[in-house]
């Protein structure tokens, strides 16, 4: 198998390629410029099409019209850009189109800054556009991940015939580290939901919200069962030391890292530290929770921002059986040894739960 | 085996070159290997660092918060990352560009070579970064020298830069015989 040191935005480029994406359209934006930069070269040398689009909104709804016509299709962004798409990719769902998006999430309200962020959480998981949706959420920590995560994507948004998000941050985009390529895999356009051109005489298809030809209350009916269905099935998630932990750490992306940083310290020491990643953020993996011991004494989610974005649905899931807290750093990643000294006050009952952190 | 890396200096100076040819070398060795630069808005001759954590097993951060080896090109390289190296850890400073009279922790071993000098000398001060790598290949015993240099020409040779290896290979060995 090929191997190659790659930054992590290049491999979500790359996998996405090697997965059979032949159209990327999109607008630079820090920290996720190098994907539309890799895909300036590589689509045209891999028979695919790029289009620097003149903003978000074209990138987005360029990306819509490539699927509609059956090609694998990605676009990707950070910050105020994944503001801009969210009434575009309300439309993908609507239109049941299998088209990728990448959030490379960078910190801050509004313009924010090029710093790593973990901010748009609530924006990527709780809908972001109008209507009842959910993105199927995948959250890469390696460079090797945003390989293999972009390289399935396509797979898992035809499975479900459901746009699909990879939700990275600034941290993962920028670092570097050895990564495995998979195998270029080839793709037929030709697919018999695409919009492929009509005869003279036949009716012509039109791929838009499906509501204008379907019954609303069937379409729904089947939105709401394909929904619990990948909430189910298409949990995702990682466990590390939770079997015995006295107190365990809750975090993806670029947090995971450092949260796993920690659990290796505190262990260390004596101090039983767990840690839980969610690799799909929606669906949450829920599943993940059910092995804390009853003698946990609290859930710390770590996050890069300043309101603890995911402990609410830490607070869903576990239904008020452990007090739970979040670890915000806002704009700056934690440090191991704050992680661990926090956990530690946790553990003697010196933080107070917060409502509004 | 865990080595958390720093390499800082002066934007120009080449620091993150500089972790980027360990980080190759790491990965030619079959470790398991990160690289992350400071991120924000650096400049030229403003500060620049870029983190390398090396091991032989899974990685967890990818940000060296208590360095074991700092290479430190410039005076403000060793004032922002001295402070919050791990005991025992081993500070190169570029004794070219960093005070005499300077005084240091004293749980670490601090290892002065003036790898600026050394590399104008050879008409090459831009190799100031690789003089200093030929240094903590001498004093540490994560790679053999000749390996190293071999990296090394194999990394330039994919960044299409390996015309230069015969000049960039003269500037390591000179760092490592100090």
């Amino acid at each position: 198998m090929e191997k190659r040191i790659m930054k992590g935005n290049e491999a979500l480029a790359e996998g996405a390629v090697r997965g059979g994406c032949r159209f990327y359209a999109g607008y630079p934006i820090t920290p996720q410029s190098e994907i539309l930069e890799w895909m300036a070269w590589r689509q045209p040398e891999v028979g695919g099409t790029f289009i620097q689009g003149e903003s978000e909104i074209a990138s987005v709804n360029m990306t819509f019209a490539a699927r509609a016509l059956g090609a694998r299709a990605l676009t990707s962004t950070s910050g105020p850009g994944f503001s801009l798409y969210q009434e575009g990719i309300a439309y993908w769902v609507s239109a049941g189109v299998p088209a990728v998006a990448a959030c490379v999430q960078r910190f801050g309200i509004g313009d924010g800054f090029i710093c790593a962020g973990q901010d748009n959480y609530w924006q990527a998981v709780k809908g972001g556009g109008n209507g009842d949706y959910h993105l199927i959420t995948l959250a890469p920590n390696s460079v090797q991940e945003n390989m293999d995560m972009a390289y399935e994507s396509f797979e898992l948004a035809e499975k479900w015939m459901h746009p699909v998000l990879i939700l990275s941050d600034g941290t993962i985009g920028q670092m570097v580290e050895p990564c495995v390529l998979p195998p270029m895999k080839e793709y037929d356009m030709n697919q018999p939901w695409a919009v492929q051109g009509c005869k003279k005489g036949e009716v012509n298809k039109v791929i838009t919200d499906i509501t204008y030809f379907q019954d609303i209350d069937e379409w729904n009916a089947g939105y709401l069962k394909k929904m619990r269905e990948i909430s189910e099935t298409e949990q995702r998630w990682e466990n590390i030391c939770v079997e015995d932990a006295d107190i365990v750490l809750v975090a993806y992306g670029i947090s995971s890292r450092v949260a796993e940083g920690a659990v290796n310290q505190a262990r260390e020491e004596g101090f039983r530290l767990g840690l839980i990643r969610p690799i799909t953020l929606w669906p949450y993996p829920r599943k993940a929770f059910a092995e804390i011991p009853d003698t946990c004494r609290g859930i710390i989610t770590v996050e890069v921002n300043m309101m603890g974005q995911m402990r609410d649905d830490v607070i869903i899931t576990v239904k008020g059986k452990y007090p739970t807290y979040a670890l915000t750093t806002n704009q700056r990643v934690a440090k191991v040894d704050q992680v661990v000294a926090f956990a530690k006050d946790v553990y003697n009952g010196k933080v107070k739960e917060e409502e509004v952190y | 085996m865990l080595e958390r890396i720093i390499c800082a200096g002066l934007g120009g100076q080449g620091v993150l070159t500089q972790g980027k040819i360990m980080m190759y070398a790491a990965y030619l060795k079959d470790l398991k290997v990160t690289w992350f630069p400071a991120y924000g808005n650096e400049m030229r001759g403003g500060n620049a660092s870029c983190n390398v954590i090396i091991s032989d097993q899974r990685i967890a951060s990818p940000y060296a918060d208590h360095p074991d080896l700092v290479m430190a090109m410039s005076e403000s390289a060793v004032d922002l990352f001295e402070e919050a190296m791990a005991s025992g850890g081993k500070l190169f400073v570029n004794s070219s560009l960093v005070s005499e009279d300077r005084t240091y922790r004293s749980d670490l071993m601090v290892i002065k070579a003036p790898v600026t000098e050394v590399a104008q000398k050879l008409n090459s001060e831009r190799n100031a970064n690789l003089c200093m790598l030929g240094k903590v290949i001498k004093e540490t015993s994560l790679f053999d020298i000749d390996f190293f240099e071999q990296s090394m020409c194999g990394y330039f040779e994919e960044q299409g830069k390996g015309k230069y290896n015969a000049k960039n290979c003269e500037v390591l060995r000179a760092g490592y015989a100090l």
